[in-house]
């Protein structure tokens, strides 16, 4: 199938392949992490994280709206502006939640996935009654459009870049926190053992608290950067929610490690099959090779060895 | 009243000249009522109409995912309905309508139809969006012999007793697009992008026997992403590897919104037309999802836009916008939608009744010329004959009319040699 192309032309080709690639790696990585959180750390499954990346989005939208109409000089600054504001609603969202609703569901896993759930019909009927049912389109700063041509055939999205430089700063924001801090430590005690947690001192209900919101916050994060790149209506997390859940099982839920791992091998499979196959059927390859892989290893790629 | 013409009597000569209308009015009103005709004859077989009102349905998704696309047609139906009672109703009866939500589930739609026929027993149903909502209440509509005015362009192949397609089935929409493409654009390549379902399926299946057979040009890629994807990098990437010369779209939803932004960012301006995009997919409502500088220069295949400049369509945009705000966009679908009641009532009171097999015996034949796309008219196979236009966007959202057929396009809903 390459026969009628030039080799220059291939080279272009392979090169912007393998952007995209990384390109769906960073955007897996960066839906994926809020979610490994709160599911590898705190074991609830949270239905309704597409929800909250969408909570994101409309911040996202809103502070475009904001900086449009009060201060149109400083409008190529407000998508910074906006991902903080949609880091801060979405966690204090999460942090409510978590108060009113998660923390008293703790010891029936199976009762948070369907509360989570209902909790994400709500969401989407709350986003439909006040945006409306039909989406928004997001204006994006100048700054963020179009590409850098490398040569002719070469061309790089800026916006692809923009979410790969923010996945990183976040996965080592993430790393410094849950590895090198102090909060990070008291995490991982709870983690591993709740009751010897709070036996030496550790709040494990105001740390749950915490993990919660900041998995949201990401979460949020992660929903102002895909105004980018996709919609922005009601039910638009629902187009994420599966993915996500994928990245994250096949990782190895408890894993932070696992979960980029992971994201790297889907993200790239899948953009190598799609060139090569249709849409639909590379899709279908993906998931196979994913259901396959679980079937011999069940816990996901990485696992955390810890006695129960 | 009669209080009041009492009083009337014994006042001022204006009075008196007051009172002489009023009884001339309600001479009028009595003289109206005697050419109604009774309720038991133009309803003989149980429907929900009474000597002044008759029920009909509204059956759309306004919850869930569909919502998005649903709503313009739910707008456009409730706008039909109220200029209609403003006329006078329908054989001198006002429309009450009965909305029910399909909450974008396929049984709901089923359940709801039911609902709708056997309980309330409608005269009409304005309702359904999606072929899979519409297959759903199919059944139920010729179980108990309900009408139904569906609004959406869809893949054809379809002909029901029971339905009256007011939107395009996909000949109409498609073969006039490719054939402006090939001609005006002298166009030799085509790749054809669609979402993994039904209609994208079929409409493509046409579109490469049209291109393959008729037009003597190649396909060069004929593919589909599951609904709902939004990474569209590597079939960007064919695209510009196979550079060819039209790129034919019929992604739907969320999918849509990613697939231009990421178009836009990967830096192919699609003003320059190379390729040039066609979409039969992203009306003027899509657009406000997907942003108006991102979709700047693509190509759209429909029978309407709101840019339409004839009479009707500045009258139907200017009363839509009084409804419901001047910031509301209205596409092909929402256009369709707002026929359905029209050409419900044409029908009715052709029949001179509400029975639906009256209703449906009137129906072939009946025309508006009042439509905003123009005229039309129902063909013997339930569908209309409609013009079809191309149109450009722009950045503000709309779409400029570059083309427009020259006749009335026949609905072919089974096309032979297409299958």
């Amino acid at each position: 199938m390459f026969a009628d192309y030039s080799s220059s032309e291939l080279m272009a080709i392979f090169a912007m392949q393998g952007f995209a690639g990384l390109s769906l790696f960073s955007i897996f990585v960066l839906m994926a992490l809020g979610l490994a959180i709160i599911f590898g750390q705190m074991g609830v499954i949270n239905m309704a994280h597409g929800e909250f990346m969408i909570l994101g989005a409309y911040m996202t939208y809103l502070t475009s709206h904001v900086f449009e109409s009060l201060m149109p000089g400083l409008y190529g600054a407000y998508f910074i502006v906006a991902m903080v504001v949609a880091f801060v609603a979405a966690g204090a969202l999460g942090a409510l939640v978590e108060w009113a609703l998660i923390k008293r569901l703790y010891h029936r896993p199976l009762d948070t996935l369907l509360a989570t759930w209902g909790l994400s019909l709500i969401l989407q009927q709350c986003y439909r009654s006040i945006f409306g049912a039909r989406e928004v389109g997001v204006t994006l700063p100048d700054w963020l459009m179009g590409s850098v041509a490398l040569t002719d055939m070469i061309e790089i999205p800026i916006n692809g870049l923009f979410v790969m430089v923010l996945t990183l700063l976040i996965a080592a924001g993430v790393y410094y926190l849950m590895y090198r801090s102090n909060w990070g430590g008291q995490v991982r005690a709870v983690v591993q053992n709740r009751p010897m947690a709070g036996a030496v001192g550790i709040n494990t209900e105001k740390v749950d608290r915490a993990t919660f919101a900041l998995g949201c916050g990401i979460a949020g994060v992660a929903g102002s950067a895909f105004t980018m790149i996709g919609s922005t209506g009601p039910t638009s997390g629902q187009l994420y929610i599966v993915d996500t859940f994928l990245v994250v099982v096949f990782g190895g839920a408890s894993s932070l490690l696992g979960t980029i791992a992971s994201a790297f091998t889907i993200s790239q499979a899948q953009s190598t099959m799609e060139f090569f196959l249709s849409g639909s059927m590379a899709k279908v390859l993906t998931l196979l090779v994913v259901v396959g892989i679980l079937m011999l290893r069940p816990q996901g790629l990485f696992s955390l060895k810890i006695r129960r | 009243m009669r209080m009041r013409d009492k009083k009337a009597t014994t006042h001022s000569p204006l009075r008196r000249r007051l009172l002489k209308g009023f009884i001339a009015l309600q001479a009028a009103v009595v003289l109206g009522n005697a050419s109604i005709a009774s309720a038991e004859e133009v309803n003989t077989t149980g429907l929900a109409v009474t000597e002044d009102t008759v029920k009909v349905g509204i059956l759309h998704s306004i919850t869930g995912t569909m919502a998005i696309s649903e709503t313009g047609s739910v707008q456009a139906e409730k706008l039909a309905i109220d200029q209609i009672n403003a006329m006078g109703g329908v054989l001198g009866r006002q429309i009450e309508y009965i909305q029910e939500d399909g909450a974008s589930d396929w049984p709901t739609f089923a359940e709801k139809s039911r609902k709708l026929l056997v309980n309330d027993k409608v005269a009409a149903v304005f309702g359904c969006w999606t072929s899979a909502s519409r297959k759903a209440v199919l059944p139920v509509f010729e179980q108990y012999n309900g009408m139904l005015y569906y609004p959406t362009f869809y893949e054809g192949l379809e002909e029901s007793p029971n339905v009256i397609y007011t939107g395009q089935e996909a000949t109409q929409q498609i073969l006039e697009g490719l054939d402006w493409a090939s001609r005006e654009k002298g166009a030799k390549t085509f790749y054809l992008l669609g979402s993994d379902y039904i209609w994208p399926r079929t409409s493509n299946k046409i579109a490469r026997k049209h291109i393959e057979n008729k037009l003597g040009a190649k396909v060069l890629g004929e593919e589909y992403y599951p609904l709902g994807h939004t990474q569209f990098n590597s079939v960007i990437n064919k695209i510009k590897l196979r550079k060819p010369d039209v790129v034919f779209i019929s992604v739907v939803g969320g999918s849509n919104v990613a697939f231009y932004k990421q178009l836009k960012a990967a830096g192919i301006d699609m003003t320059q037309e190379k390729p040039l995009f066609v979409t039969i997919s992203v009306t003027e409502d899509e657009i406000l999802g997907i942003g108006g500088e991102n979709i700047d220069g693509i190509y759209a295949s429909m029978k309407y836009f709101q840019s339409l400049p004839n009479d009707n369509n500045q009258a139907f945009v200017k009363a839509f916008k009084e409804k419901y705000g001047d910031d509301i966009v209205i596409g092909d679908v929402t256009q369709a939608a707002y026929l359905g009641p029209w050409l419900w009532k044409a029908a009715v009171e052709k029949a001179g009744s509400f029975d639906i097999d009256k209703v449906r015996a009137a129906s072939p034949e009946i025309e508006l010329t009042t439509a905003p796309e123009g005229y039309v008219r129902i063909h013997e196979n339930h569908h209309l004959w409609s013009k079809t236009r191309i149109g450009k966007a722009h950045t503000d959202g709309q779409y400029e009319v570059v083309y427009e057929s020259a006749d009335l396009i026949e609905p072919n809903p089974f096309p032979e040699g297409y299958q």
